[in-house]
């Protein structure tokens, strides 16, 4: 017999969403994310899982803490669900559904990203949920949405963002898109999915009406292409691929400095810009704009001639003195020690009972009153079930240990 | 961004701006080529479902006029560089408000008031690291993404600190904000000391042995997003590949040797995954990009083609959910399809309702709501104010 998980609740916590109960079932990225910036900024958030059924972060997603594939050793899992309660429901089992639905009729929120139909056949499908707890906020955030002849196909992000028309936005122009990394997509569903939540949760504090959303991951990506679809409809021109070149700016490019894989960004806006550009780099060119746009080759191979033999750093210590625009291609490492990022607290250190001390990532709006509150690393399996089944739902120990043994909380 | 979003979900969003409309009125492309302060296609994307009104805020009497505007909102959201709002004296005036500030990199710290575009912002967050050929030049996405991002996020906070007992500031960083855009390359660092970068078409971090995987393939009229993968879905869709090639007449030996009952894509040596792939590229290169779709949605498999703009308008399963809005963006232009509300509350899907103001559109109808008389209009008018 597992051993029921004993640890203390966590103290009640200051935040600007303190007091919010939100249930969560889900997987991979694009649902738990949206609890992930709750639980951040103070609300209780519980996810509830299954042994027989575990999310593809904790199975199948390396890396897993020195390479042993575990569930608790898996730090997607831990990563993406920081601030997070598990409690583990058997959602096989009848009372593993009457348990959940019992939970999330003690909740605020109720959090799915199954594929369409999956809570409904579990009966906890939002009109019953709603029917026991009036006031509830569901979301349900999925690939293509609740309804429509696509609902039911299956789909990852990383594709999605390709069918949305992101990848075809990015590489040369003469060439094969290039890969947009990670699920893109998915994460900007998850800050509308999080703004849906919180909007329907102010609307409840003046109605007391719950809500139910409906999601779809692709509808929620086609917002950050509007001006592409804008551009189509009203001049008939397909945007494409254009490598780094800009409509207005020029130069406007990422060019190769000295060492291995050193790169820079620069941009150009206007003549007066260009002027002390020239002054820094000896650079010469066409002295507007638009005969700068039309010579943009020949100027992109005299900037990447003169990068070529100096630092990166040293380039933008220089540019950015003349208050010209460039930056460094930051490789990933170098986000954990980039000055600004680590003075924004962008990557809080937090203790992972298995995996040790580890990084997760603060939300990228700081709150000056109430700062977000990032003390631990997404939860070992089942590591809150004594408070979950205990404390909220008021089971016995005795009832408990009857339930492990029916295997409830497999 | 951040307005618009807050617009879209029923706020009454009022955009302030300079006598004669903000610089961003004028960013191309243009509705029709024609370049004036009312066509500027990512500025209408961004401004319609609000109302606008001019004031100057360099002079004293603007700032007691956006006093008086201020005293009736709740959320304020500006992008001034850091400081300017304490420099034009409306700290005090906004104690009360929640104040949303975006900038390249936040309000403080040692890069606070560096200038910054998109390019570098994207650069500065490591998302151009891992875009593009290995070896080349790290791309951009040609749709400027981090100003979608950065209001995507102030949204985000201004209803986080909506929920807070006291009014209080929310500061963005695009910076920050992009940084968000590509986990999990910050786990693979942090946990096994991995440096993902670029890699074309290809996938990382599927493997336990550090394979790599072909995400994008040339199709018959364009590209499809298809992968070797490992997972219940995963499985079902290499046994369904197997299906559909054997229906074309051809299951190439390495196909056919698979047990997909088993299959595990995060085992097998580069060499394995490139002789996988080596056998699937001819099939897909035969597909246009329709049959692709057709087929994986018959067989509920993971891919998608890759699409455009064209192909978004066309999509049955937006059409099918309603999600477009047709509206002429602004006085004198055609109609024109908007993406509809990025959610669906109880059935309803918020809508695009109300054309992107002309500059100073609603002077008079706001000042009058916030108590400004005709005359003192005018008399500000005058003066240059609005």
């Amino acid at each position: 017999m597992t051993e029921i998980a004993t640890r203390p609740a966590a103290p009640a916590r200051g935040g600007a969403l303190s007091g919010i109960r939100v249930v969560e079932l889900g997987f991979a990225a694009a649902g738990p994310l949206v609890g992930k910036y709750l639980a951040n900024f103070g609300a209780e958030v519980i996810r509830l899982e299954s042994r027989l059924a575990a999310d593809v972060f904790r199975t199948t997603y390396p890396p897993f803490k020195d390479g042993i594939v575990q569930p608790d050793r898996a730090a997607m899992f831990a990563f993406y669900n920081d601030g997070k309660r598990s409690a583990t429901l058997n959602l096989k089992h009848p009372t593993g559904v009457a348990l959940a639905r019992a939970l999330i009729g003690k909740a605020d929120v109720f959090v799915e990203s199954f594929t369409p139909g999956t809570v409904g056949r579990l009966g906890l499908d939002a009109a019953t949920l709603r029917a026991d707890n009036p006031g509830l906020i569901v979301l349900s955030s999925c690939n293509q949405g609740q309804t429509g002849p696509h609902a039911f196909h299956p789909g990852y992000g990383s594709q999605l963002s390709a069918l949305a028309g992101f990848v075809q936005l990015l590489g040369e122009p003469d060439s094969t898109p290039v890969l947009l990394y990670g699920p893109y997509i998915d994460y900007v569903a998850v800050g509308y999915g999080t703004i849906a939540v919180l909007a329907a949760l102010e609307r409840r504090r003046r109605t007391g009406a719950g809500c139910t959303i409906d999601l779809s991951q692709y509808e929620a990506g086609l917002q950050f292409l509007t001006p592409t679809i804008l551009e189509f409809a009203a001049n008939g021109r397909i945007p494409g691929r254009r490598g780094n070149a800009d409509s207005v700016a020029a130069p406007h490019g990422v060019y190769r400095c000295a060492g291995p894989d050193r790169w820079v960004a620069l941009s150009i806006w206007n003549d007066g810009e260009w002027a002390a550009f020239r002054e820094v780099t000896g650079i010469d060119g066409p002295a507007t704009a638009a005969e700068r746009r039309v010579s943009r080759v020949q100027l992109d191979e005299r900037v990447g001639k003169w990068t070529a033999t100096r630092d990166r750093d040293e380039i933008v210590r220089l540019l950015r003195r003349k208050g010209l625009r460039a930056a460094p291609v930051l490789a990933i490492s170098e986000l954990f020690t980039d000055p600004q990022l680590a003075h924004r607290g962008m990557w809080p250190v937090v203790k992972h009972p298995t995996i040790g001390e580890m990084h997760v990532m603060a939300p990228p709006f700081r709150l000056a009153t109430t700062p977000s509150l990032q003390v631990s690393a997404g939860p070992t399996v089942g590591a809150d079930n004594d408070h979950v089944f205990g404390e909220i739902l008021g089971l016995s120990l005795d009832e408990r240990r009857r339930l492990q043994r029916d295997g409830v909380f497999d | 961004m951040c307005g618009r979003i807050l617009a879209d979900l029923g706020a009454d969003v009022v955009k302030v701006e300079p006598p004669g409309g903000e610089a961003d009125r004028l960013q191309p492309p243009f509705v029709g080529d024609v370049e004036n302060s009312a066509r500027s296609i990512p500025w209408l994307a961004a401004n319609v479902n609000k109302r606008g009104v001019t004031c100057d805020l360099t002079s004293a009497e603007g700032r007691a006029l956006f006093a008086r505007l201020a005293a009736t909102a709740r959320i304020v959201v500006e992008s001034f560089a850091p400081g300017r709002l304490a420099e034009l004296g409306l700290d005090d005036i906004l104690r009360d408000t929640i104040v949303v500030s975006i900038t390249p990199f936040g309000q403080d710290g040692p890069f606070a008031g560096v200038p910054a575009s998109d390019l570098e912002v994207t650069a500065a967050s490591g998302s151009l690291w891992l875009a593009g050929e290995e070896g080349r030049p790290p791309v951009r996405t040609a749709q400027p993404q981090s100003p979608y991002w950065s209001g995507m996020y102030g949204a985000l906070g201004a209803l986080v600190a909506l929920h807070s007992p006291v009014a209080q500031r929310v500061y963005v960083s695009a910076q920050a904000a992009m940084t968000t855009v590509h986990p999990p390359a910050p786990v693979w660092w942090d946990i096994a000391h991995e440096e993902h970068g670029r890699t074309g078409p290809f996938l990382l971090g599927r493997s336990n042995v550090g394979s790599r995987f072909r995400n994008l393939w040339a199709c018959a009229d364009g590209f499809v997003s298809f992968a070797i993968q490992g997972g219940p879905i995963g499985r079902h869709t290499g046994r369904m590949l197997r299906q559909w090639m054997a229906e074309a007449g051809n299951v190439p030996a390495v196909i056919a040797a698979i047990d997909w009952d088993r299959f595990d894509n995060s085992t097998l040596s580069q060499a394995d995954v490139d002789a996988l792939e080596t056998a699937i590229a001819p099939f897909l290169a035969h597909l246009t990009k329709a049959e692709f779709f057709d087929g994986v949605v018959k067989r509920k498999m993971l891919g998608y083609p890759v699409g455009d703009a064209s192909d978004s308008l066309a999509d049955p399963q937006l059409r099918a959910r309603d999600f477009w809005r047709t509206l002429s963006p602004a006085e004198g232009l055609p109609p024109l399809p908007f993406p509809g509300g990025f959610a669906l509350f109880d059935g309803e899907r918020p809508t695009v309702r109300r054309p992107a103001p002309g500059v100073g559109e609603h002077n008079v109808e706001i000042y009058g709501e916030a108590g400004v008389s005709a005359e003192e209009l005018a008399r500000l008018r005058a003066a240059g104010v609005v």
